[in-house]
This record gives structure tokens, C-alpha cells and sequence, in this order.
């Protein structure tokens, strides 16, 4: 366990911006996470790289609290997760395929749901609502869209519509799950450097991503998954062909041991 | 004359309470069925209204008021369903089906044996014609009610019928706002059971929220489309069966059947004939301009 080590190295900024526990978590028969522990410091991109199935969706959702493990805890600025939720902290940017895109709603609609948790019973939006939600939208660039269907926006705009969602909410914690799947590079661009912004203003961001070219320009640090942490480093270190093939299932160093000289 | 036509049902008390109840539960089913629609869950009003049958039945058997009984059953499956759904590896649509036509078929079953007055078509098919006043306030407090907690929490809904993901991150329940949806489909059903009966009050609960999705892309104006045309389709309906002599509940829900097809071919963005009459201006647009940049150079 490299609990207590990890622990050293984290400066005085006092309790873990994400603190996941021995995070076990079985569907069925299938472990999808076994034994899982990692932290978080505020204000850091953590990438989050591994195949389909290797648990990066189940782990998000175990931050979140929408899959009850076996055994393990996750903390999220030093509070249960349910604490966090309620507080607002947690903010989650869905993968393209668990959205409805012909939902009618606009933009606008959408971001103005980041504000709900701080709103009355009927969510009557107030004028602090309305301007963090045009605030938002000014960021990610999308203020003159605001107005239009969410579903009609190209890939990367849906993409900043539901961070600028994240934005207006406040989050401390943001979840990203394969946000630039199907996105454009400009978007992509836009989105990394949003992120930035963000973690440099405190915020603590996950994206899981399969696009591994891009991980040293938008993470400061990266996590190899496959059921288990394989690896928590630097992206550069995680990187490392013998350390993919570990993730990916392929045994490269021992199968083409002479392939070395490419 | 025309005016006379209009005025000549509300002379009778029957003919005032029968528009009361239609358009009471046109209102609240036009407003519900704008997120059963967008959630996929018109199987779900389908078995939440079959359902509800023998619960009517054991309440004229005891003599208490009809709402009570279909409540319980119409609560009482939602509860069935997903307790078969998460307890087996039975799925919903299978479960779904499962409960609501066994308890449809309880309900025929205790019709068949209950010797009373009962008459199973008015259960099936409305009565609308025989609503007695203490029905009438049923239906316009349960009506009222369902109708005030729907707007109240509009948005909460939508989100839930949107991103159940994002309402759980934001520290919302996404099962109590299912549950609370789920119940009010039991009350609307109760409240339009005696406007066009068991096997049609799923037209309500569908139909106007299907119409209002391809007439806007907004849904707060779909949340007023919906129980508009759901009204309109109502008032149509119940004139109609008065002139035709026919039957109310089915003409209310073909009024509503008939303005759908109207909409699906006839609505300007997502109708079938407004998409491809759209189409075709854009190409003959395009040609004319490929037809005019051949023309300039010579």
C-alpha cells in the first residue's frame, strides 16, 4: 500500500481535493474495481487512461456515489460523498453516448442546471443564477449560442456547454468522462485550456481520455486503470510503451522483445 | 346558429360536468405526458392505466370513492414493477408487462364473478355522460392537485427525464424525482379514468406530449402545447360525440389521434411534408444558383 507515502508528498494545502480508499466494486460476478486508492491534490489535471471496460466509467461513478462498492471510501474535499454532492462541489461532464441529444432544450436550459442545487423548491432561477450562468457561457465561448437546441451544437460545443454546466456550478471537483470523443482540435484546444484556467483557479479535474497524444499537454499527472491503479505518475511516465501494454492487455515487451530498434 | 350549436349541450347539468372532467384531465394529461414521452415511459402509462382496473372494481364493491381503489393499484404496480425489475434479472419492459396484465386480468376476473350493477364498458371505456357530482369533485381536487405539483416541480422533472447523472452529482435523488413522477401518473391516470376509461386514458398521457414535441424545440412551450391541444382535442370531441351520437372517450382520444397525423405531416420543422417541401426549396435553391453561375461566365 503506498498510502502513507503519498501522503508525504502532499504540501500544506491540508485535506485531498479527491481521496479514493481500497475501492472495491463487483457487478454481478465481474470485479470492475479492485482495491482502488488514489489522491488528488487541489488545483491538478489528472488524466485517467485505460481500455473499455478497465473501470474509468465505474470509478466515476463510485466518486460520485451512483455505485455502492464492496468495500472502500471515497472522500471529496475531506467530506463523504454525499456531503460533497449536496454542497455542490461534484461536477460531472457526461460521455456523448449517455446523453439525450434530441431533448428539447436550449443551451441556455442546460448550464442554468448547474445552479439547481442552490436554488428553491421550484428552482425559480435568481439574478445570481443568470449571471453566473452568462458568465459561464462567456467562458467556453458559447454566449451566442446560448439560445439554441443543445442537440443542434457540433460535438466540442455540446462538450463546453456541459462544462460551462460545471462552471456555473461552481464545482471544485470535476468529472470529465471521454470528453473528447468525437470533438474537433479546436474544441479540444478550447476545453484543455479551459481546464487549465480552472485548476490553476483551485478546481481539481479527472478526465478519463483515450486520446494519449494529447495527455502530456492537458494533464499534470496520469493514472493507468485496469481494475486496479496500475500506474499513478507523471504522463510521461505513464506513457511508457511497457507501461501502456500493461494497461491495454498487450503483453508488447515480451511478444517483440527485438522490436526495440524502431 | 352556429353559437346555438355550440350552446345547446351545456344546457344539460350532464353535458356541463362531462366537459368539466374531460377538460380537467385533458389539462393534467397533456402536461404529464410531456416528460412520459421524452423519457420513453408510454408503456409505463399504459400499465400504470390497465392496472389501476380492479381497483375500481373492489371500490364500487365497498362504496368508496373510485380514486381510492385505482390509486392503491395504480400505486401499487409502479411498486410491483420495479420490485420485479431489481430483485430479478427480469427486465423492465418484461416486467412492465408482466404486472400490468395480470392485475388487468384480476380485474376482469373479479367483474366477471362480483354480481353487481357494474358496468364493465363504463369502467373500460368511460362514462363520461353518467359523472355524478361527487365524481366531478374527484376529479377537480385529484386534477388540481396533480396539476399544481407537476408545475412546482417542472424543472426538477426535467432534469430527471434529461441527466439523472447530473441531478444525483448536484445531491438531488434521482429515485425519489422517479418515484415522484411514477405517482403522479397513477393520480392523472385516476383523474382520467372516467373521462375516456381504462384502455384509452393512455392516448391522453401520450399522445398531446407526442404532438407538442414536433411542434417546438423549447420545452416550456411544449409544457403549454401540450395541454392546449389536449384541451382543444377535448372540447372537439365531446361536441362531436354529442352531434354523432357516438362515443365520447373514443371520439375525445381519435380527436387526438386525427391532430397528431395532422401535425406529423403538416408541422413546419418536423413534419414529413414541411421537412421534405424544405428540402426541396433548398435544392431547387442550389440548382438555380449552380444554373446561374453556369450562365455568367458566357
Amino acid at each position: 500500500m503506498s498510502g502513507p507515502a503519498t501522503s508525504a508528498r502532499r504540501p500544506e494545502t491540508g485535506e485531498a481535493a479527491l481521496d479514493v480508499h481500497g475501492i472495491t466494486v463487483h457487478y454481478g460476478d465481474v470485479l470492475a474495481l479492485d482495491d482502488v486508492s488514489l489522491t488528488l491534490r487541489r488545483g491538478t489535471i489528472c488524466g485517467l487512461v485505460g481500455m473499455n471496460g478497465s473501470g474509468k466509467s465505474t470509478l466515476f461513478k463510485a466518486i460520485m456515489g451512483n455505485v455502492r462498492p464492496d468495500r472502500g471510501t471515497v472522500s471529496i474535499g475531506g467530506r463523504p460523498p454525499r456531503q460533497a454532492r449536496r454542497a455542490g462541489v461534484v461536477g460531472y461532464v457526461p460521455q456523448s453516448e449517455d446523453v439525450d441529444w434530441s431533448f428539447p432544450l436550449s443551451v441556455h436550459d442546460v448550464v442554468m442546471m448547474g445552479r439547481y442545487g442552490f436554488q428553491g423548491f421550484t428552482r425559480r432561477p435568481r439574478r445570481a443564477d443568470r449571471e453566473a450562468v452568462a458568465e459561464a457561457l462567456d467562458r467556453v465561448e458559447l454566449a451566442d449560442l446560448a439560445d439554441r437546441r443543445i442537440g443542434a451544437l457540433s460535438g466540442g460545443q455540446r462538450k463546453r456547454a456541459f462544462v460551462a454546466r460545471g462552471l456555473a456550478q461552481g464545482a471544485d471537483l470535476l468529472l470529465l468522462d471521454e470528453p473528447f470523443a468525437g470533438v474537433d482540435k479546436r474544441s479540444e484546444a478550447t476545453i484543455t485550456d479551459l481546464l487549465r484556467e480552472l485548476a490553476d483557479g483551485g478546481a481539481t479535474v479527472l478526465v478519463s481520455s483515450h486520446d494519449l497524444e494529447a495527455l502530456p499537454r492537458l494533464a499534470d499527472e496520469a493514472i493507468l486503470l485496469l481494475r486496479r491503479v496500475l500506474l499513478h505518475g507523471t504522463p510521461a511516465e505513464a506513457l511508457q510503451p511497457e507501461q501502456l501494454a500493461r494497461a491495454f492487455g498487450l503483453d508488447l515487451a515480451t511478444r517483440r522483445p527485438t522490436d526495440g530498434g524502431d | 346558429m352556429l353559437l346555438d350549436l355550440l350552446l345547446e349541450p351545456l344546457g344539460y347539468d350532464f353535458m356541463q360536468r362531462a366537459f368539466l372532467v374531460t377538460i380537467t384531465a385533458a389539462i393534467v394529461c397533456g402536461v404529464l405526458s410531456c416528460w412520459l414521452v421524452l423519457i420513453g415511459w408510454s408503456l409505463m402509462g399504459d400499465a400504470v392505466s390497465h392496472a389501476v382496473l380492479p381497483g375500481v372494481v373492489i371500490a364500487y364493491l365497498l362504496g368508496t370513492p373510485f380514486a381510492v381503489g385505482a390509486l392503491v393499484f395504480g400505486l401499487g404496480a409502479v411498486a410491483l414493477i420495479f420490485l420485479v425489475r431489481s430483485t430479478s434479472r427480469v427486465k423492465e419492459d418484461a416486467a412492465i408487462g408482466v404486472v400490468f396484465t395480470t392485475l388487468f386480468a384480476l380485474g376482469l376476473v373479479l367483474i366477471s364473478v362480483v354480481p353487481s350493477q357494474t358496468d364493465l364498458g363504463h369502467i373500460l371505456f368511460g362514462n363520461l355522460l353518467g359523472v355524478s357530482a361527487a365524481d366531478l369533485v374527484q376529479v377537480l381536487v385529484l386534477g388540481a392537485f396533480t396539476l399544481v405539483v407537476l408545475v412546482l416541480k417542472r424543472r426538477d422533472l426535467t432534469l430527471y427525464a434529461f441527466d439523472p447523472t447530473h441531478a444525483h452529482a448536484i445531491g438531488l435523488n434521482p429515485k425519489v424525482l422517479g418515484a415522484l413522477l411514477l405517482g403522479l401518473l397513477a393520480l392523472t391516470v385516476v383523474v382520467a379514468l372516467q373521462a375516456v376509461g381504462v384502455v384509452l386514458v393512455v392516448a391522453m398521457v401520450i399522445i398531446p406530449g407526442a404532438t407538442a414535441y414536433l411542434l417546438t424545440d423549447r420545452f416550456a412551450r411544449m409544457l403549454v402545447i401540450s395541454p392546449a391541444i389536449a384541451a382543444a382535442c377535448a372540447i372537439i370531441g365531446i361536441y362531436a360525440s354529442y352531434y354523432l351520437d357516438a362515443a365520447s372517450g373514443g371520439m375525445v382520444v381519435l380527436t387526438m389521434g386525427v391532430v397528431f397525423a395532422l401535425v406529423y405531416l403538416f408541422a413546419p420543422r418536423h413534419g414529413v411534408i414541411g421537412r421534405s417541401l424544405a428540402a426541396a426549396r433548398r435544392r431547387r435553391a442550389s440548382a438555380a444558383r449552380t444554373a446561374q453561375a453556369e450562365r455568367q461566365p458566357a
